[in-house]
């Protein structure tokens, strides 16, 4: 399978990644390459086989759906490039 | 006595728990050795205060008698493990300034325990990368060179700067992670020892996430005992993991007994590949016979998958990290982009990730989001899965015959020029982890130990595979080879 320069424009756009229209054709090319390479694994014969989910045959903990931590807002904003009155800022998303 | 930055972890405990050195001198010496080595690059933030007053209570401590084996060590963290108030930036730029409220568990354990941080080491950002030249703070520089070259050589990657720290004498230990190979490809290529512990072993809370189902922590030192000290204190279990395995923690140094009479040492068939240097062929050969002269049976096995390994975990890798560095979004932490007028958050996204993001981090990024995308995710990613649990499958099988460890070369190679793979293609690069892989894949421990120099007087090194949990029984065996391979061969100081 290769991809087309509006796949990869496509794709660049769902990683939210801005790539310049003239640098689609060599991203394009670079995906297409990598994707050959996966093209390897229908070589295998995967007819009943489970998919992996778990790397350890370990049940996942639980634990109780309790607060164990919190009421630090100075602290969860200290690295926030733009933080005002105890909130993070961003660029208006509703009109 | 050689310069104090030049012990072994062991070495140095000894001493200090004797009162023969204390953590102080240690500290300073590592701390000269890291200003005399800025032309290796392997320490991209330098933590001398916190150095100084760890070590001043790990003299405390010592005194008061209270001294576990990594009291007082001075070591190097990766710059993908998150410590507190210190700048933790993958390096990558998208992290620029990102200064932790909090601290890996890992580094806290080690901290815990006594060692001295030095400060935050050079790696591939984001773990994404075989040679250190991905970083944001520019490459690390091997300390090895090739007999009558000064070509400048990669010390491999991601954890690059660990191991040319390690090797330089500028730490007595450091943490790296491997998400492919991360630690046994870069021990491979600057000498060292370095070992992948079992998936679960360390927790992963606090190091930044590439491939959650694939990071591992583990310690690069100088040889294997030093490993087994060092990953002692890094392991064990964390709620704030949920991966993290409750398990208890062997004593490790003590199951290096030198024995492994009677054990199984499988030699799969399936890693001997088309067109491997003649110089591996035969590293791998010697390192059989030593096994065997060591008492151990030598087994022929086969692994039927492994030639599946790398297509799946460029499929699976870049999957989990499309999904993981989505957080990377300017909101948060980390960089974001200037906005032009009119620019909505959309654009914030894209034109803050395009400017922190490098190019091999775009790729894996936009490979993963593609691989997970509707239309494609069974025919790439589930497939992958699927793959990936035969490849597990093949190291179950060899084990329920009962084979005690795996020896297979760690690496294709020997390090290579830094530029060298440049104009080459991904792949190419890829495939560097080519050995190493399929035990991340499997979440098995994996351990690269220094076995011989090749025709240039560059370090290789050899890789055994163990059964899950039973790093204590793979250190023994690396132990024995180490022992039995006598690489002892430090690089000519030239920096």
């Amino acid at each position: 399978m290769s991809i087309d320069i509006s796949t990869a424009r496509k794709v660049a756009h769902l990683a939210r990644i801005a790539v310049k229209d003239e640098d689609l054709p060599a991203l394009a090319g670079e995906l297409s390459a990598v994707l050959a390479f996966m093209e390897q694994l229908n070589e295998v014969d995967v007819e009943g086989v489970e998919p992996m989910t778990s790397v350890t045959p370990m049940r996942l903990k639980r634990r109780a759906d309790v607060v164990t931590d919190g009421g630090m807002p100075e602290k969860i904003l200290s690295n926030a490039p733009d933080a005002r009155e105890g909130f993070f800022a961003v660029p208006k998303v509703v009109e | 006595m050689s310069g104090l930055n030049e012990l072994t972890i062991a070495a140095a405990r000894d001493a200090l728990r004797k009162g023969e050195v204390t953590s102080a001198e240690l500290t300073e010496a590592c701390l000269a050795a890291i200003e005399g080595a800025g032309a290796l690059n392997a320490f991209a933030h330098k933590t001398p205060e916190i150095a100084r007053e760890r070590a001043a209570a790990a003299d405390k401590r010592l005194r008061a008698g209270d001294a576990p084996g990594m009291c007082g060590i001075p070591v190097g963290i990766k710059d993908l493990f998150c410590t507190r108030g210190v700048p933790s930036q993958a390096a990558s730029n998208i992290l620029r300034n990102f200064r932790p409220e909090y601290e890996s568990t890992v580094s806290q354990q080690l901290a815990d325990a006594g060692a001295v941080m030095l400060g935050k080491l050079n790696m591939d950002e984001f773990a994404m990368g075989s040679s250190n030249e991905t970083s944001c703070y520019g490459n690390a520089v091997n300390p090895w060179r090739r007999g009558g070259d000064d070509a400048p050589l990669t010390p491999g990657g991601s954890s690059g700067g660990s191991a040319a720290a390690v090797a330089a004498d500028l730490c007595l230990g450091a943490t790296g992670t491997d998400t492919g190979g991360s630690i046994r490809q870069p021990a491979a290529f600057t000498g060292i020892t370095g070992i992948k512990p079992t998936y679960g072993r360390c927790s992963r809370w606090g190091i930044v996430a590439f491939a959650s189902s694939l990071d591992q922590a583990g310690p690069m030192t100088g040889d294997v005992r030093d490993a087994a000290i060092m990953l002692q204190a890094m392991c064990g279990h964390d709620p704030k993991d949920s991966t993290s395995a409750d398990l208890p923690v062997p004593d490790f140094e003590a199951a290096l007994t030198g024995d492994i009479r009677g054990r199984k040492i499988g030699i799969p068939r399936e890693y001997r590949m088309d067109g491997m240097p003649e110089e591996i062929e035969k590293l791998w050969a010697d390192g059989t016979a030593m096994m065997k002269d060591a008492g151990a049976e030598i087994v022929d096995i086969s692994l039927p998958h492994t030639k599946y390994a790398l297509p799946a975990y460029y499929v699976v890798a870049p999957a989990e990290a499309s999904s993981n560095l989505a957080r990377y979004d300017g909101v948060r932490y980390g960089h974001r982009a200037k906005l032009a007028q009119g620019d909505g958050i959309t654009e914030m996204y894209e034109k803050t990730r395009a400017e922190g993001f490098g190019r091999e981090v775009q790729r894996r990024v936009m490979i993963g989001t593609y691989v997970l995308s509707a239309g494609f995710y069974d025919a790439y990613y589930n497939r992958a899965r699927k793959v990936r649990a035969l490849i597990k499958r093949d190291f179950e099988a060899v084990f329920a015959q009962g084979i005690d460890a795996i020896l297979t070369p760690a690496t294709p190679s020997a390090a290579f020029g830094l530029g060298e793979m440049t104009d080459a293609d991904p792949i190419a690069m890829y495939l560097n982890d080519v050995f190493t892989v399929t035990v991340n894949l499997a979440g098995l421990p994996g351990i690269a130990v220094p076995a011989g120099l090749d025709r240039q007087g560059l370090p290789l090194g050899l890789q055994l595979i163990g059964r899950p949990w039973e790093e204590g029984d793979l250190l023994n065996h690396a132990y024995v080879l180490e022992r039995a391979a006598g690489f002892v061969s430090k690089p000519a100081k030239w920096w």
